[in-house]
This record gives structure tokens, C-alpha cells and sequence, in this order.
């Protein structure tokens, strides 16, 4: 599928790589995303937020467990291992115990399209842009199966919540990337990335490009702060009002398991809106005369170094969104969808097609 | 529709305005915000920065003049028992030893120039009663008793709160006691010698008085003595 000889060198190598009639290689395409899923969730999702958290509120975060705190996170985890897991006696304890697992399980699938790097991408589709939205859906599944589950009225009411918000939601972002999916021409990841790629690093990104593309992405970024269940739009799990939302009943390990699911959620949202607007692995670094910036920072490791620095980066704007706006109320959280984003993104796409049509 | 589009300027304008604002702080948090003192004039302009205090590690000094953990310089005390005698809650306990005159000098003066006339084998301070009014403080006639700047000074056992500033050990309470009571049982002897001779007129009185001291001195010895061994110095 992929049509540049360079491309996906790596991934197509490991996949074709088995032992008999085992596809290890497969199983190592496939754990490398994990593994960074759980590394990044340890470091920077959790003791990254408690510490940007704390800076922003003139707190320190944690300090004790190791220098500046840095081993809080480990210490958690080891907690939460040692920790009973409890299934309440009237939970309907299937659908308790494959809630989590579903909810992971769906934010790990959309993984399997994000291209870390030219050389490295889990499956090159070309729908790959729609596969990530779609299967992103199946979240709501384990959201609704964790909060039915529990037989817990702040359960199901968090549940309630969150599906009635990523449905929503989801029509917006899918009309702004369907704006960046019209600019590529292409649904599949690596060609979006590719459209965007080039000597002058940054200006060649869509968001720089066209001049109408601040729309889509600001509505994409907005909505995916909503799908990700993330501040101001965490009224599935506003603590003050429903202790924890569809995940109030859970413990030990499952409660990582979700924790880890809405981590790794996060940054895939944020890979995502780098693929569709800021070039995804491509370097920002332009070429300047014969100082070739852009070429000497392009490349599969740097492809991944940089993918993954601009999907930090919009974690770190989530997270600052989180510190600095209080929760939305369920009516706000509607007309903030339905009056202002889908009509604005209907505007975008229009707006986007005329650009399109016309270059 | 006006109000519409109003309504999202100022949703952006507001959202823009409170993340600059958390951004700033974010950027102030490679600064502490200071110890600036309650009586620096700056206390309250210096708002940048990280205001968390890890505390065991590090803490706002106490002003030097407030009521805090009351401190005894026993070198100066009289043994006057005027603490214990204002003591509202009755936190402190005091016993004293009369010196004899031979030990007057081995007593000392106190810093003041005054002549210590009595030991203080025993001066308790139960801080877990304490409130701190500071009463003691001022009867105090030689300041001896004061409060120190010790804010913290909680403890994992109560008994740890009882506060101990008797100047003898318990062997040296005894070895005094012992002393005084002899001084005191051969003075009395001389007096009574010397009153025999001198006033014939009062045998009946004397023979009270004669064989007390030392019954008394004795017992009162022995209880003193296991009162003072009852204590943990």
C-alpha cells in the first residue's frame, strides 16, 4: 500500500520477520506501541500532569519518592498491584471485568494506524484516517460496560455522560478531519504525511498552508479534548459530582487498565491532530540556504522523535487547558456541540472545499 | 445572532486571558516564593514562584518574642517555686534541696549576681499540659524560665512531653539530702545542747523536736528518695 520505496521500511521488515509459524515479528509491531503507551503513561502522563499541575497552581507535586519525586509513579503502581481487586457482589461482573479491557482495547486499535516515524507504522490503510475515528467508537462500548457494570448510580450517570459527549463530539472532529483528509487528497496516515513534507520544514504543514485550516484543527483539538473525556469537558468523571464517573467501583489493576486506556486515548488524539495538521513525523526545521536544517532532521529515529514531541505537546495543552477552566455543565457541554462546533466545522468544510477546488 | 458571536469573543478572549495566566505561573514555578518574614515590608508583593513548604525539611521562622516551648536555664534558677505556684494547669513541678552552708559556693550564683540557696534536683515542665500563657515566664524573679522559637516538638509518646531540668542527678539529690539532713540533725543537737545548758527551762518542748529530725530527715529521705527514683531522669 505504501508507494514510496522508503516508506515503512522498518514495520514491513519486523511483519514479515517469524519464528516457524509464529509472527513474532507481528507481536513486536504490535508491543512496541504498548510499550510506549505504558512508559509514556508512567513518566510524563502521570508524573508529568502531577508536576505541570502542580507548577501551574504554585504547588510542588510530588517530592518524597525518589529525587523530585520521580519514582511517586512506580510507588503508585506498585500500590495499585498489591492492591485487592474487588468486583462488587451485584456488579454484573462480566460486563465490570471486560469494561476496562474494551475501553483499552479501543484506544490501543487506533494505534495501530499512527505512523511513529516514516519507517515505522502498525498498518498502512488507506482509510487509516477513518479506521482511527471510527474505531475510537468502541470506547464507548467499555465506557458503557464499566458504568452499567458497576451498578452504581455515579457509575452509570458518568457513563451516561460520557457517551452522550464522545457521540456528539465525534461529529465535529470527523467534519475538521475530514477538511485535513480533503487537503491530502488521501485517507491513509503515512500520505497525509507525506503531502506535508518538504525542504521548508513547517511551512509546508497544512495548518500553514492554508488559510482556513486554524478552523478545523482548533475544532478538532476541541473535540478530541472532549472524546478524550479530558477537562473542561470531564463531566463523565467530575470528581466533585460523581467521585469518579463510570470508573467509581474499580480498583487494582483495572483501574490502571482505564487509566491507561484514557493515557493512551490522549495521545492518540494529540498524534492524530499532528498527522492531520502539523506534518506528523515530518521535521519543522526548515531548509535555510545551505544550513539543511530539515534534511538533517529527517529520518525514521528522528521521524519518531518528532511525532512524538508533537503529541506531547498537545498533551501539554491539555493538560494546561485542564489547569487553567472549570468543568462544563451538561447543557454548555451540548450547546458548545451542536450550535457552535458542527456549524462552525460545516463552515470549515465548505470553506476548505472552495480552497481545495481552486489550488 | 449578535449575542451568538459575542458569546464565542468572549469565550476565546477569557480562555486565552486564564491560560496566559497559568502559563505565567507555570513559568514562575523554577522560582520559591521566599521566607520573607510577617514583618518584611515585601511579605506581601512577593506572590511569583512556588508557595509549597516542605515542611520537616523547611519552615517559616518563629518569631524570636512568641510563646512556644518553655525553656528553663536551670544555672540561674533559685528554686524560688513561684512558676509552679502561678501555674494555671499546674504543669510544673519543682522540688528543691536547701544547701548547706559549706556548698554555697559549689551551689554557684546565677548570672545575675544572686546567691543560689536552694538545689533543684527535680524541675518538671509537662509541655503536653502547658498552654503556653506564660504566666511562669513572668513571676520568674531571676528570668530563668522562658519561651524559646521551638514550635515543633511533638512526640510519638506522651510521657516524652514531661520535660526534665533538675541541675542534680539522682545519686547527687540523695548525697545533698543526705548532707543536709545530717547538717541539720547535728544542728539541732547544738541546740539542744546549747539550750539545755543555757535554758533549763523548756526540757518538756525539747525532746519532741530532738528525736524528730532525723526520723523526719530520715523518712522524709527515703520518700524523696523513691519519688526521685520514680522519676526518669
Amino acid at each position: 500500500m505504501s508507494s514510496s520505496p522508503s516508506l515503512n521500511t522498518w514495520s514491513d521488515a519486523l511483519s514479515g520477520f517469524s519464528i516457524g509459524w509464529f509472527p513474532l515479528g507481528l507481536v513486536i509491531v504490535a508491543v512496541i506501541p504498548l510499550v510506549f503507551i505504558a512508559l509514556y503513561a508512567l513518566t510524563y502522563g502521570v508524573y508529568g500532569e502531577r508536576k505541570i499541575s502542580a507548577f501551574m497552581q504554585d504547588r510542588l507535586g510530588p517530592m518524597e519518592v525518589g529525587f523530585w519525586g520521580i519514582l511517586q509513579t512506580l510507588a503508585d503502581i506498585l500500590k495499585l498491584l498489591q492492591k485487592e481487586d474487588i468486583v462488587p457482589t451485584v456488579a454484573d461482573k462480566f460486563l465490570f471485568v471486560i469494561g476496562p479491557g474494551i475501553l483499552f482495547v479501543g484506544s490501543f486499535l487506533a494505534f495501530a494506524v499512527l505512523p511513529f516515524g516514516p519507517a515505522f507504522i502498525g498498518a498502512d490503510l488507506n482509510v487509516g484516517l477513518f479506521y482511527a475515528v471510527g474505531i475510537v467508537a468502541i470506547e464507548v462500548v467499555g465506557i458503557l460496560a464499566a458504568g452499567w457494570g458497576s451498578n452504581n448510580k455515579w457509575a452509570l450517570y458518568g457513563a451516561i455522560r460520557s457517551v452522550a459527549q464522545i457521540v456528539s463530539y465525534e461529529i465535529p472532529a470527523s467534519i475538521a478531519l475530514l477538511c485535513a483528509a480533503m487537503l491530502a487528497g488521501t485517507l491513509s496516515m503515512q500520505q497525509i504525511t507525506m503531502m506535508q513534507a518538504g525542504p521548508g520544514g513547517f511551512l509546508h504543514w497544512f495548518l500553514f498552508t492554508n488559510p482556513i485550516a486554524w478552523l478545523p484543527f482548533l475544532i478538532y483539538f476541541i473535540s478530541s479534548l472532549a472524546e478524550t473525556n479530558r477537562a473542561p469537558f470531564d463531566i463523565p468523571e467530575a470528581e466533585s459530582e460523581l467521585v469518579a464517573g463510570y470508573f467509581t467501583e474499580y480498583s487494582g489493576m483495572k483501574f490502571a487498565v482505564i487509566f491507561l486506556a484514557e493515557y493512551g486515548s490522549m495521545f492518540m488524539v494529540s498524534a492524530i491532530i499532528s498527522i492531520a495538521f502539523l506534518g506528523g513525523w515530518t521535521s519543522p526545521l526548515p531548509n535555510i540556504g545551505g544550513l539543511e536544517l530539515n534534511t538533517m532532521t529527517s529520518g525514521p529515529v528522528w521521524g519518531a522523535f518528532w511525532i512524538i514531541m508533537k503529541g506531547f505537546f498537545f498533551i501539554f495543552v491539555q493538560m494546561w487547558l485542564r489547569w487553567t477552566l472549570p468543568r462544563l455543565r451538561v447543557d454548555q457541554l451540548m450547546y458548545l456541540c451542536w450550535k457552535v462546533l458542527t456549524p462552525f466545522s460545516l463552515v470549515a468544510f465548505v470553506l476548505t472545499a472552495i480552497w481545495v477546488i481552486n489550488h | 445572532m449578535s449575542e451568538y458571536f459575542s458569546n464565542i469573543k468572549t469565550s476565546a478572549t477569557t480562555i486565552a486571558t486564564g491560560m496566559a495566566i497559568t502559563l505565567k505561573h507555570f513559568f514562575n514555578a523554577v522560582k520559591r516564593k521566599g521566607d520573607a518574614g510577617i514583618d518584611d515590608a515585601d511579605y506581601f508583593r512577593q506572590v511569583d514562584g512556588l508557595c509549597t513548604l516542605q515542611y520537616p525539611k523547611e519552615a517559616i521562622p518563629t518569631p524570636t518574642h512568641g510563646r512556644y516551648r518553655l525553656y528553663v536555664n536551670i544555672d540561674d534558677c533559685i528554686g524560688c517555686m513561684q512558676c509552679e505556684r502561678a501555674c494555671p494547669v499546674e504543669c510544673i513541678t519543682i522540688e528543691t534541696i536547701k544547701v548547706t552552708n559549706d556548698d554555697l559556693a559549689v551551689c554557684g550564683k546565677t548570672s545575675g549576681g544572686q546567691q543560689k540557696r536552694m538545689w533543684v534536683p527535680r524541675f518538671d515542665i509537662d509541655t503536653a499540659k502547658c498552654m503556653t500563657c506564660g504566666i511562669c515566664v513572668s513571676v520568674c524573679p531571676t528570668d530563668c524560665l522562658y519561651h524559646t522559637p521551638v514550635a515543633d516538638f511533638s512526640e510519638f509518646d506522651v510521657k516524652n512531653m514531661l520535660y526534665h531540668f533538675g541541675n542534680l542527678s539522682k545519686i547527687e539529690a540523695e548525697a545533698k539530702k543526705k548532707k543536709l539532713a545530717e547538717q541539720q540533725a547535728q544542728a539541732a543537737k547544738e541546740k539542744a545542747a546549747a539550750g539545755g545548758v543555757a535554758k533549763p527551762g523548756a526540757p518538756a518542748a525539747k525532746p519532741a523536736p530532738k528525736p524528730a529530725p532525723p526520723a523526719g530527715g530520715q523518712a522524709g529521705a527515703a520518700t524523696v528518695a523513691n519519688t526521685v527514683s520514680g522519676i526518669d531522669f
